[in-house]
């Protein structure tokens, strides 16, 4: 059986962040949303966003209260696609030292950390980091401008696909993620003097910092790469 | 990179401008404005309620609810939002981040309740300023209707410490004037604070908004007469009925009337920014 092209995506509501946005954006390209708390919606549907803003913390709290903590890390480890954005990748990481050290979902190994002076020649830039801002491969994946020759593209098969390097997306935070493993990195940013992990990908799970539902046209692309990830994924379990 | 934010002032169901916040003149209805900019590169958008604080509630829930279907870029609400459960009904509507003013002078304890409710992030404290006789600027509310006795500048840092995520410091005095935005206002909150601080009020040509940049040293700026007076004449107001609606003789002739202000698109702001040197956003293309 294929799957129809509206995959259902199970947007989850632990009292946190803009749930609303992130259900247009899926809307808009042809993803069916269900906002839910619920294991069985999540286990029911075909991905899975995990949003957020606010305290780290809280939101553990929030997910511990809700007894979806184990239900999300096996959405992960089950292969199903998973999107964090925003505190919601920040979630997916193992501990965070927002106010204190909290523990994360622990589904990427690494860490979350808080922008320290960011400077930009003799000027310290505010945290935190509010605007638009441009995201690039990595560092390992890129050549001057290009593509290594012969390497396949870091960002095909990810949201990212479709997405110009450099292209201006829409950050708010003051943390970001530090992963163990270079190689789960898609893209960097720059604040300042600070270069940072912008996005990353490790099998099904995708995490960004900036907000793609915020990031106008281009950011929905993401939202439509997303939907289409999911797609393929089912037609290959299907097969 | 700066931000360019549309500000959007509105009265029942339509688009207002005035001066100083008074003789507000309609434009015609937010939707079509709040596309036309999104269409047109803007970063952000900011809706306030001008009639909000007067009736102590928000009527824009349902221009919210159905531009946050078609719009994705971030945005803010404000007018009359007196309590976490008005913000998150704001939220819920779709907004991103929500502006307070009276409520927090009342009782600045909201700012901690609601940047912990929703994130530091979401809260944008909105503070209205009027120069003082003696030089410094005293915060208003109520669209510069109501004395606070605070002064702006230690306003703004108190709510810094309080867990706002950013200020929008609107100049009373320049609002709706056309004669620049007050730099020396701007530069002394955006320099004293460690978070982002949004410009507002008497931006009259392009030029204003990256003096505002510049010497002003904002982290966004907040357009209104500017953009609307553009705007305006792509409105088609001869397909609407506005037979119940207040003040429309400006809009019937949107040829008339911008006094000193120099209208402008947002990709003009935004290429004259460029050629002044501040880092910002121009989109790939028109739409």
């Amino acid at each position: 059986m294929r799957i129809e092209a509206s995959p259902r995506v199970a947007i989850v509501d632990y009292g946190l962040g803009n749930l609303f946005s992130v259900a247009h954006a899926c809307a808009a390209t042809g993803s069916t949303p269900v906002i839910t708390s619920s294991e069985a919606e999540i286990l029911n549907s075909d991905a899975v966003i995990l949003p957020g803003v606010g305290a780290f913390g809280d939101a553990m709290q929030s997910l511990r209260g809700l007894d979806l903590i184990g239900p999300l890390r096996d959405a992960a480890t089950s292969g199903k696609p998973l999107m964090g954005i925003c505190l919601g990748l920040q979630l997916l990481m193992t501990e965070s030292f927002e106010f204190g050290n909290h523990r994360g979902l622990n589904i990427i190994e690494g860490q979350v950390v808080r922008f320290q002076d960011p400077q930009e020649g003799d000027k310290i830039l505010k945290v935190p980091h509010v605007g638009w801002n441009g995201i690039f491969r990595p560092p390992g994946a890129r050549d001057g401008g290009g593509l290594i020759a012969g390497e396949t593209d870091a960002w095909k098969n990810t949201p990212l696909e479709c997405i110009h390097d450099g292209e201006l997306m829409y950050f708010v935070h003051s943390f970001y993620v530090v992963p163990e493993r270079d190689h789960v990195i898609s893209s960097v940013s720059r604040y300042g003097d600070h270069e940072f992990c912008s996005s990353l990908m490790a099998e099904s799970v995708f995490g960004s910092q900036f907000h793609p539902e915020r990031s106008g046209p281009e950011g929905l692309k993401m939202y439509n790469s997303f939907r289409k990830l999911i797609i393929r994924r089912q037609n290959c379990m299907d097969m | 990179m700066i931000r360019i934010i549309p500000r959007l002032d509105i009265k029942g169901p339509n688009l207002v401008k005035g001066i100083h916040f008074e003789g507000l003149r309609v434009l015609g209805k937010p939707e079509f404005y709040a596309k036309h900019y999104y269409e047109n590169g803007a970063d952000e958008l900011i809706f306030m309620d001008a009639v909000a604080s007067l009736y102590g509630r928000n009527s824009l829930l349902g221009i919210i609810e159905k531009t946050s279907r078609e719009i994705f870029i971030p945005l803010t609400v404000g007018g009359g939002l007196r309590s976490v459960g008005d913000i998150r009904e704001v939220l819920r509507a779709g907004a991103d981040k929500v502006a307070i003013n009276t409520a927090a002078v009342k009782r600045p304890e909201l700012i901690r309740e609601a940047s912990r409710a929703f994130g530091s992030s979401t809260i944008v404290l909105s503070i209205e300023a009027i120069k003082t006789a003696g030089g410094g600027y005293e915060a208003y509310t109520d669209y510069g209707r109501e004395g606070t006795g605070l002064d702006a500048l230690d306003w703004a840092i108190k709510g810094a410490e309080l867990g706002a995520g950013e200020i929008m410091v609107t100049s009373i005095d320049r609002e709706g004037t056309g004669k620049g935005l007050d730099l020396e206002l701007i530069r002394a909150i955006a320099e004293a604070l460690p978070i982002p601080v949004i410009a507002s009020g008497g931006a009259g040509r392009v030029n204003d908004v990256a003096e505002a940049a510049k010497v002003g040293k904002a982290d966004a700026v907040a357009l209104a007469s500017l953009l609307h007076y553009n705007a305006v004449t792509c409105y088609p107001y001869q397909h609407s009925d506005f037979s119940r609606e207040g003040n429309i003789e400006f809009l019937r002739q949107p040829q008339s009337g911008f006094g000193k202000i120099t209208a402008a698109t947002l990709q003009e702001i935004k290429a004259n920014l460029i050629d002044f040197g501040v880092a910002c956003r121009m989109s790939r293309r028109g739409a």
